[in-house]
């Protein structure tokens, strides 16, 4: 799983039925030091996460798969949890 | 997924079975701010509504393959939808 933090989200009208309702979040990675390395594009699992929350994102097909219950969902990316605190010990 | 902008069109003579008809277009990623990052990449478009000159997502490996019907296809990115608005902080 990946940490990052949600910096916004899209608007789509048009797209796979499977997408149609859900919030697609813009999530910018983090690595081991928060520094950004990125962004991904994730749906939110049911955590209700919102712009500035600290989340930790599935990014793995077939775990997300399991959790909307779709074996056929065409999704990678999942929003799993809302992170309060991160404590590194190196 | 990842955000990109579509670029061009690509129309291939032979295709494997169960991407005919499929349209193939070229995409350049873009970042989270909407800039182009990264080297331009051909996706099928499942929707079959996205054509140059616009902002979509798309979704790469196994999962841009579940996009299409037949999911059993040799593809490894594909257009989830066509983005309208894309609302995202710094």
């Amino acid at each position: 799983m990946i940490i990052g933090t949600v910096k916004g989200h899209i608007v789509t009208t048009i797209d796979h039925p499977f997408y149609a309702g859900r919030k697609k979040l813009v999530v910018e990675k983090e690595d081991f030091a928060g520094k950004p390395t990125g962004y991904i594009i994730a749906i939110d699992a049911g955590v209700s996460a919102g712009v500035g929350d600290r989340v930790l994102v599935l990014d793995e097909g077939n775990g997300a798969r399991q959790i909307v219950g779709d074996k056929n969902a065409p999704v990678r990316s999942i929003i799993v949890g809302i992170i309060d605190r991160v404590d590194v010990v190196a | 997924m990842l955000l990109g902008k579509v670029i061009g069109t690509l129309t291939p003579c032979v295709v494997y079975q169960g991407l005919e008809g499929v349209p193939m277009l070229w995409i350049q990623p873009l970042d989270k701010a909407g800039n182009p990052k990264g080297e331009p990449l051909v996706a099928c478009d499942p929707t079959r509504m996205a054509g140059p000159g616009e902002l979509i997502h798309y979704e790469a490996a196994r999962e841009a393959a579940l996009l299409l019907d037949p999911p059993f296809v040799p593809v490894d990115h594909a257009i989830v939808g066509i983005v309208d608005e894309l609302n995202t902080e710094p």
